[in-house]
């Protein structure tokens, strides 16, 4: 599949997956994925503080946007902003003529209570935002990273809880409009994220069975991150493989080559195994981004994630 | 472990539900009565324990070890339920505060709810039962501040000058005042509809009287976090963003002055020994195509990650200090049954 076709065929993609799976990285490589094919991509952060800025000079990312990636040079750009339910809700009221409940909703942290009175309003109204910015069309690609685990089926069944919990007022048409959004495999799709491990492929799986029936949103493809590479011959002595090409080990050299050689067998078997697990159990296509050798990515590495990506996506029938 | 309450916190996705099993497993396992409180939604300790659905009680878990293995699932609605029918004057006054549908969004869904809820089955637990250990596994949350805070956070959202305001009809104090928060309210109306206002108003009114005894509890349930008999488990991964994490977690106890027992570091890469990674890359450049070349690639690879992750740790080690670091390896295997519990808890508890 064309890569600028799948990333805007539903202009909206969902990036979510339990803590610790890459979910970050991975919306963030679909993002400069994006970028990298001359669209103009948006990413929408939802947690708070996100990091993801000082890796490109930024510093934190917070509610106004912020320029990640400069359009040009066959760039498309990547702009980035983290929506607070706090900030989405004084916007919402400004947009709807009612800037003075608003600041006296502020100042007298009534906040609190109308949020607590109104069942996942919180998460309607980033998502409100999420759909207002598609509408307006400010960007080609909008990457949205969503909240963690458990956590993202009760953000994308926010909007239905609400309709459910209040009949009539402002937030009610702005639920709607949610529902909307997240029905319409046109406009928005989710991409699960998961590591090629037991546990989190069991989430996943339930995961995804649960977002189709509660939430009706169409599911893309699965990125399974964070596999070993393989390579040949990791299981030859490493002296005989160096006499193999004439050379010579230091001394203990063989033990830390065999150590390794075995480390990564082991732990590629495993996830084999869990990858073809994946498979069966979920009728989804694999998107596959490959374990960076590093405790701590970098720019240049997410790079060459999103190039990774282009060429999976690529692949995709 | 001669605590009688363990915490295990840190971010999601370190293995803290595992760690927290495999300490009240440990503890069983030396003859002692253990209970594990699990709050994670995606029963990951249901499924090490090869439950089906744990309930919100202590339930027993069967196993050849001279102490006792209890584990439950914490349900924050109703144990909510629960701290409410406790408090209540009365079974009306309960039902009434249990009907209302702005009091059934607090037990869901106030963030921070599920946190506090913990700490109330927690100390539900260590009132009103005779275990030696409670161990405590905490939500996943990006903020571990939350569980520390959130005794007081329920306590604060009753005491608000603004619900005062609402509840103010009710006792009669001066109605100007009353007029202008009904004006407002008209306005908050239309956003999220009257229904909501009403219920929340019907919600304090039938509150009256019983946020003293949630503000009283409340003051128990931290000092007991705060106590000599409770200790705080450091739970992360060797990766940069957890560390960060878990070192921004010890300077808020710190602040709370709060030790850390001990930090668990789970998934540690394997050490190939002294070197250097980019030695072993060359190397690999060099015989480029040959098994060789692929061996080298392997040990840079590793070794690269091995100095990074002892790299990370060695601040937040330092910051925590005198209490251990305990690293676990990635295993070769699952915990996904009482067996690979006890091997990982072996691991644990052996490289002490």
């Amino acid at each position: 599949m064309e890569p600028a076709q799948f990333l805007t065929a539903p202009r909206v993609t969902i990036v979510a997956g339990k803590g610790g799976v890459g979910k970050t990285t991975t919306a963030v490589a679909l993002g400069m994925a994006a970028s990298s094919v001359g669209l103009r991509a948006l990413l929408v952060e939802v947690e708070g503080k996100s990091a993801i800025g000082s890796l490109f000079g930024v510093g934190v990312v917070g509610y106004e946007e912020v320029e990640l990636i400069p359009p040009g040079r066959g760039e498309g750009g990547l702009r980035a902003r983290a929506l607070t339910p706090d900030d989405a809700l004084v916007e919402f009221l400004q947009d709807h003529g009612l800037k003075r409940v608003s600041n006296r909703l502020v100042s007298s942290g009534a906040l609190d209570m109308v949020v607590t009175a109104t069942p996942g309003i919180k998460d309607v109204l980033i998502l409100g935002k999420v759909k207002q910015l598609e509408r307006a069309g400010t960007a080609d690609v909008i990457i949205l990273d969503a909240p963690a685990a458990g956590h993202a089926i009760t953000f994308l069944r926010s909007a239905q809880g609400l309709l459910d919990a209040v009949k009539v007022g402002l937030i009610e048409s702005q639920a709607r409009e949610v529902c909307e959004l997240l029905a319409d495999p046109t406009r928005c799709q989710v991409v699960l994220v998961t590591l090629p491990e037991e546990t989190p492929v069991n989430e996943l799986t339930e995961t995804a069975f649960s977002l189709e029936d509660q939430v009706g949103v169409s599911l893309g493809p699965v990125v399974v991150n964070g596999a070993y590479p393989l390579l040949d011959g990791l299981d030859t002595d490493p002296e005989q493989a160096a006499r193999e090409v004439g050379a010579n080990l230091k001394r203990g050299e063989a033990e830390s080559l065999a150590l390794a050689a075995n480390f990564r067998l082991e732990r590629s078997a495993l996830q084999q195994v869990q990858i073809s697990r994946l498979r069966q159990e979920l009728p989804l296509p694999q998107l596959h981004l490959p374990f960076v050798f590093t405790s701590q990515l970098t720019r240049e590495d997410l790079a060459s994630l999103a190039d990774i990506l282009i060429d999976e996506i690529g692949a995709l029938k | 472990m001669t605590r009688r309450v363990v915490i295990c916190c840190g971010s999601g996705g370190v293995g803290k539900t595992t760690t927290a099993a495999a300490l009240a497993l440990a503890a069983t396992r030396a003859g002692r009565r253990a209970v594990v409180v699990t709050i994670d939604p995606a029963r990951r300790l249901a499924d090490a324990l090869g439950l089906a659905g744990l309930t919100n009680s202590p339930s027993i878990i069967d196993g050849n070890w001279p102490g006792e293995l209890y584990a439950l699932m914490l349900d924050t609605e109703s144990t909510f339920n629960g701290l409410v029918a406790k408090y209540a004057g009365s079974q009306e006054q309960a039902d009434k505060i249990l009907a209302n549908r702005f009091y059934r969004n607090i037990s869901g869904a106030l963030s921070g709810t599920q946190e506090y809820m913990a700490t109330e089955k927690l100390f539900e637990l260590y009132e009103e039962t005779d275990f030696d250990l409670i161990v405590v596994d905490t939500p996943p949350t990006r903020n571990a501040l939350d569980f520390l805070e959130a005794p007081n956070r329920l306590a604060r959202f009753l005491d608000h000058r603004l619900y005062r305001l609402l509840t103010a009809p009710t006792r009669g104090i001066v109605k100007a005042v009353n007029v202008a928060a009904q004006g407002f309210l008209r306005s908050v109306g239309k956003v999220v509809g009257g229904e909501v206002i009403a219920d929340a108003i019907a919600f304090f009114v039938a509150f009256e009287g019983m946020d003293e005894g949630f503000k009283d509890r409340a003051k128990r349930v931290d000092r007991l976090l705060g106590s000599d008999e409770t200790a705080f488990v450091l739970v992360a991964s060797p990766r940069a963003d957890t560390v960060e994490e878990a070192s921004f977690f010890a300077g808020k106890l710190g602040e709370h002055h709060i030790t850390v027992e001990a930090l668990v570091v789970n998934r540690m890469h394997p050490d190939p020994g002294a070197g250097n990674p980019l030695a072993d890359r060359k190397r690999a450049e060099t015989f480029a195509g040959t098994t060789l070349g692929n061996l080298y690639t392997a040990l840079a690879d590793l070794r690269t990650v091995a100095q990074g992750e002892a790299e990370h740790l060695a601040d937040l080690s330092e910051r925590i200090a005198p209490a251990p670091v305990q690293r676990v390896p990635l295993l070769p295997f699952e915990v996904c049954d009482l067996d690979t519990l006890t091997r990982f808890g072996d691991v644990l508890l052996g490289s002490r």
